[in-house]
Order: structure tokens, then C-alpha cells, then sequence
């Protein structure tokens, strides 16, 4: 049993670092922006599937990493990702019985909570503001949820990640 | 909900001093190996090509690099005799003032982007090289940057395109002293409170001031490329054009500054000097 479970941390563990370096992994200049957020989605789907074992710490440790990595203020996506973990679980029942398009659009609400959040906290240590293009992430990660889901469940299932 | 009260402590403690620093260094070497294994790609290439050159290849560039190196040995001659003629100048004036031999190394870009809209780089140096928070950056032809964080393995470099960022400079034709705001754009720095009737030319090369105490003075940092006048205003809107290639550069140049010894550079015994600048 014990065995198992540190088993499937391995796999969650793995599929958080390989959604991280999808985050750093050098784009040409023009892609750059559109640079869906891997990490969230990550993020989202295993709160949605294992709320019991990543939640908001989850969250909060890989916001930290993820504030290292894009050199943004420490606390900046952890603040913003344990946010976006808090409101997953608590309707993580809810939003796994919705039909796909309907999962879609919370999908994109909880993405753009995470940026959101960034963006508050850039504007409020006084950096200039963006254009409407700033956004587009969270738009493409809702056209991305579907295949992210299908891939990491099958992943699951494959592991059988409890 | 303590978590969300933690990061904004964290947050508020990181912008406002910098006792996080040690917190930030231990993250970055958990997150190293994931940005080495993404710089591993384009590496891997560099090395394939190198290995790969043909011997033809490597004689033409041996010429050129030869023939670039007799250029710059004999503009190095010129720089001498200036230097030594300088000196004498200096000294007759009783001046202080001194452009003196610093203590240089190179690192190379780790190939990961960071967040698109902060102007960014990554370097594959840190603090067991003994670089510190706020250590300049150049590349072959202009300052690029500053150090913001250090950590044991990698460091992270503000660019001077950063709309954060702001470098003291002054024009190398007349002296006026000025500050050069980061736009965003890597091809653009912005000039403000310039006085519509200020001596100012495009074309005008900036070079670090020195204020402030950062930047070395002396080096170059951007030309003059648009002046707009408009009289209804009080200051002429200026832009200038980074002479560092920031977006193009794989190797940079760290710089010491000339009271701090590099201690790598004397003998290995030396305990590391850790100074502010």
C-alpha cells in the first residue's frame, strides 16, 4: 500500500516537472506570449482527480518553483496557483460531473484566476501594464484542457495513481 | 487560508528587502536540473557542429579570427599609449580618476525563457564563482544587464530593456549625464527629461556614467536613434538603440569591480570575497 502510494507521488511529481519544462522550454519570439499554461493545467487536473492528495500546498511548493523559474517575485504564482488549487478541490466534485465544454470554461476561469492574480500582484509592485494579448494563454489552455485531461488520465490510469 | 497569507509576506519580503535571498538560491538548484536538461538540446547541437567542422571550416575561421586579432592588437597598441598619455594627464591635474584593468569572466545564456514579459536571461554562473546580487553584465560590444538574483549554480540577469530597469549614462560626445529607461522593446531604451534645447544628436553614443555606483563608467550602452521635438513640451522625447545585442548574445562577460579582487584570478587559498558593490 505504502509502496503504491509513493509510486503514484513519483508520476504526479514527474508530470509537474514535465509541465514545467514545457514552461521554460525556449519558444521563437513570436510564440512566446501564447505559451499556454502547462503548469496550471497540471495543476488543475490533479486537484480535480486526486483532491485528497494535491491540493493547496501542492499548489503553493510549485508556485514557488515556478516563481524561480520565471524570475517573477517569490510568492507571485504560489499565491496564485494555491488560489486556483483552493477553489479546484473545493469544486472538484462539481466540475468533474460537468460535460466537457462546461469543464472547459471553468477550465478557462481558473486559468485566468491564475493570471489574474499575477497581473494584480505585477500592477501593485508598479509594473506597466499589457495589452488584451496577455489573456490569450488562458484561451489556449482551454482549448488545450481536453487533450491534457485525456492524456493525464490516461497516465493515471496507467500507473494507477490513487 | 494561511497559505495565501504566507505568500504575500514572502512576496511583500522579497520586493522590499532581500533576506529571501538564500530561500530563492536553495529553489534554484531544485529547479537546475530541469533547466539543464532543456539547454541539453541546443548544446548537444553546438557540440555536434564543432566536432563535426570540417578541417577547411576551421582554418578559414583560425584566418579570420587571426586577422581579426592583429586589428585588434594594433587599435590595443593606440589604447595603450592613451591610456599611458591619460595617466600623465590625470596626474598633472592631480585627478583621481581612473579606468583601470577589472577582473572579468564569461558565462554562457542557459537556453529556458522565463516570463515573456520581464526581460530576463539565465546564466549558467553563481555564487560559487563568486558573483553577487547587482554585478554588471556586458557582452563584446555593450552593457547588457544587471544581476538580480544569485544563486549556487545559476544566476538571473535584468536586462537593461526591463521597463524596471535604469541605467545612469552620459553622452560620450559631451558628457551630459542622463538616466536610460528599459521600454520592453529589446531594441529600444527611452531617454527622459531631456531639455528640448539640450546638446543631443542622433547618432550620439551613451556610455555608463558610473553614478550610481553599479555600472563600471566607460562603457558603451546605446546610440541615439530618434529625437522628437515638440515645443509644447517641456522635454524632448529621445530613444536610443542598445549596443549590446540582447536578444542575439550567448556569451556574456561578468564584471568585478576594481576594489574587489576576484579571488579565483589570485591565489586559491583566498577565502571568497562577498562585498556589496
Amino acid at each position: 500500500m505504502n509502496l503504491t502510494r509513493s509510486h503514484g507521488g513519483i508520476i504526479i511529481l514527474i508530470t509537474l516537472a514535465l509541465a514545467m519544462i514545457l514552461t521554460i522550454i525556449p519558444l521563437p519570439d513570436s510564440l512566446v506570449r501564447l505559451r499556454p499554461d502547462w503548469v496550471g493545467l497540471t495543476l488543475i487536473f490533479w486537484c480535480l482527480a486526486l483532491p485528497y492528495r494535491v491540493s493547496v500546498g501542492s499548489g503553493f511548493v510549485v508556485g514557488l518553483l515556478l516563481d524561480v523559474l520565471s524570475g517573477t517575485l517569490l510568492g507571485q504564482h504560489a499565491l496564485a496557483l494555491s488560489l486556483t488549487a483552493y477553489v479546484c478541490v473545493r469544486l472538484h466534485a462539481r466540475i468533474r460531473a460537468y460535460p466537457a465544454w462546461q469543464q472547459m470554461l471553468t477550465v478557462l476561469v481558473l486559468l485566468v484566476l491564475h493570471q489574474l492574480v499575477v497581473l494584480w500582484v505585477d500592477r501593485t509592485i508598479g509594473r506597466p501594464g499589457h495589452s488584451l494579448a496577455y489573456w490569450l494563454p488562458s484561451l489556449i489552455g482551454m482549448f488545450l484542457w481536453p487533450l491534457v485531461y485525456r492524456w493525464l488520465d490516461s497516465v493515471r490510469r496507467a500507473f494507477s495513481v490513487q | 487560508m494561511g497559505v495565501v497569507l504566507l505568500s504575500i509576506a514572502l512576496m511583500t519580503i522579497d520586493h522590499r528587502q532581500h533576506h529571501l535571498d538564500s530561500m530563492r538560491g536553495a529553489l534554484s538548484v531544485v529547479v537546475y536540473p530541469l533547466q539543464l536538461l532543456v539547454d541539453l538540446p541546443g548544446n548537444t547541437v553546438d557540440w555536434f557542429r564543432e566536432s563535426l567542422a570540417t578541417r577547411r571550416q576551421l582554418q578559414e575561421e583560425n584566418f579570420s579570427l587571426r586577422k581579426q586579432q592583429l586589428v585588434l592588437n594594433t587599435q590595443l597598441q593606440k589604447l595603450e599609449t592613451l591610456e599611458a598619455e591619460n595617466r600623465h594627464l590625470r596626474a598633472l591635474l592631480d585627478s583621481s580618476f581612473q579606468v583601470g584593468e577589472r577582473p572579468m569572466l564569461i558565462a554562457a545564456l542557459l537556453s529556458v525563457d522565463m516570463d515573456p514579459y520581464r526581460h530576463q536571461i539565465e546564466i549558467n554562473k553563481g555564487s560559487l564563482d563568486n558573483l553577487f546580487d547587482g554585478q554588471p553584465l556586458l557582452d563584446s560590444r555593450g552593457v547588457m544587464g544587471q544581476l538580480i538574483h544569485v544563486g549556487p549554480f545559476t544566476s538571473t540577469a535584468m536586462l537593461i530593456t526591463d521597463p524596471a530597469h535604469a541605467i545612469p549614462v552620459q553622452i560620450n560626445r559631451n558628457g551630459l549625464r542622463t538616466i536610460a529607461l528599459g521600454t520592453g522593446k529589446f531594441d529600444q531604451l527611452e531617454l527622459p527629461n531631456i531639455p528640448n534645447n539640450a546638446d543631443i544628436q542622433v547618432g550620439d553614443l551613451l556610455v555608463s556614467s558610473g553614478l550610481g555606483g553599479r555600472f563600471p563608467p566607460g562603457y558603451p550602452v546605446a546610440e541615439v536613434v530618434e529625437i522628437e521635438q515638440d515645443p509644447g513640451r517641456a522635454f524632448s522625447q529621445v530613444l536610443a538603440q542598445p549596443r549590446a545585442q540582447l536578444d542575439r548574445s550567448r556569451e556574456v562577460l561578468l564584471v568585478w569591480p576594481e576594489q574587489i579582487e576576484h579571488p579565483s584570478m589570485q591565489d586559491a587559498s583566498e577565502p571568497p570575497v562577498e562585498e556589496a558593490p
